[in-house]
């Protein structure tokens, strides 16, 4: 018997998602913040630009990008947020805790770039 | 009259004082928004009813749930948001939540650096040290000294992990199930789960050494 539409494990190909572009990155990936000022209240808090870290998850659902979104635009192509793993002694160079500590936050897919 | 004679006239509590700068602009916004129709009257009110049933209680039983079934911590763990809205719990919005598990190797602590981000579906309003600068800025900078503030000592082999909750992602931890606890009932356990402790400040309560400084 043939096998039924929905019946096989894993996506089925050919489909178009609605929810818009697949990631760009993926966990494990080396990452570098942006280094960029734009004037305006955004996501991605200062002390993190510049800095390199770790993709440690890609984050779904695909989201508005929160640049448009906090000036009001609420509609646009949906990207995806990532979880990035950055060691504490790389956002402060003299860090005195344990060498593992670190910092996990949310980062919206325009502010990474491949390092 | 005089100042004197007005300052009995006035009932104590009902706000002599003028309203601040941002409580004007709160309330503009608020007649602006209900004037234009962008948001009723009633949906304002709704909202703080809705939050009024969302208390560190809630947070507690989830937690106790998580130490007593294995199979649901495991869900909880995988996908946070879409396991507890089985349980009825809804969310605001887009937030999804992720649960931060604590291990003999891993201590997690969480913060919002931006402004008050939390998981007030589950834990209801934040602790006003949770908003302030202090706390917004240390905790990812020396969480070490922070914790040893709030009577916590982590030891050097384990990993602090600090969560900074900046866009759409709320953070809950999973603190380690206290030792001792093994023929406790789940509300018994959930007894144990203070809403600091789901924040990562503490670890939860130890009923017997209590007495004992811990």
């Amino acid at each position: 018997m043939a096998k039924g539409l929905g019946r096989e494990p894993g996506p089925v190909p050919g489909i178009v998602k609605a929810e818009g572009a697949d990631p760009l990155f993926k966990t494990g990936d080396e990452i570098k913040i942006s280094m960029r000022f734009p004037i305006g209240h955004f996501r991605t808090p200062n002390y993190i630009r510049g800095k390199r870290g770790l993709i440690e998850a890609v984050i779904e659902p695909p989201a508005i990008n929160n640049e448009d979104e906090g000036f009001g635009r609420n509609a646009g192509v949906k990207r995806h947020y990532y979880r990035i793993a950055i060691p504490l002694s790389e956002l402060w160079p003299g860090y005195t805790g344990s060498r593992n500590d670190g910092l996990r936050i949310e980062v919206f897919e325009t502010w990474l770039e491949r390092s | 009259m005089s100042s004197h004679a007005q300052a009995h006239t006035s009932a104590p509590d009902a706000g002599g004082a003028m309203p601040s700068y941002y409580e004007i602009m709160e309330t503009a916004v608020r007649e602006l928004l209900v004037e234009k129709k962008v948001i009723g009257a009633g949906e304002i009110r709704q909202m703080l009813e809705v939050m009024d049933t969302r208390t560190p209680a809630l947070g507690s039983k989830i937690v106790a749930r998580a130490w007593v079934d294995p199979e649901f911590r495991a869900r909880l763990l995988a996908n946070g948001r879409a396991t507890l809205e089985e349980l009825g719990i809804d969310f605001f919005e887009d937030t999804q939540l992720i649960v931060l598990e604590n291990t003999d190797r891993v201590h997690n602590l969480i913060v919002c650096t931006l402004c008050s981000c939390y998981p007030r579906e589950i834990l209801g309003l934040p602790p006003d040290w949770y908003k302030m600068r202090p706390y917004r800025a240390r905790a990812v900078k020396e969480p070490r000294a922070v914790l040893a503030e709030f009577g916590t000592v982590i030891p050097d082999n384990v990993e602090i992990r600090v969560s900074d909750s900046t866009a759409m992602i709320r953070y809950l931890v999973l603190p380690q199930r206290p030792p001792g606890t093994e023929n406790f009932t789940e509300e018994q356990l959930a007894s144990l789960v203070t809403r600091d402790a789901m924040i990562g400040v503490v670890k939860p309560n130890i009923p017997a050494a209590k007495e004992k400084s811990q």
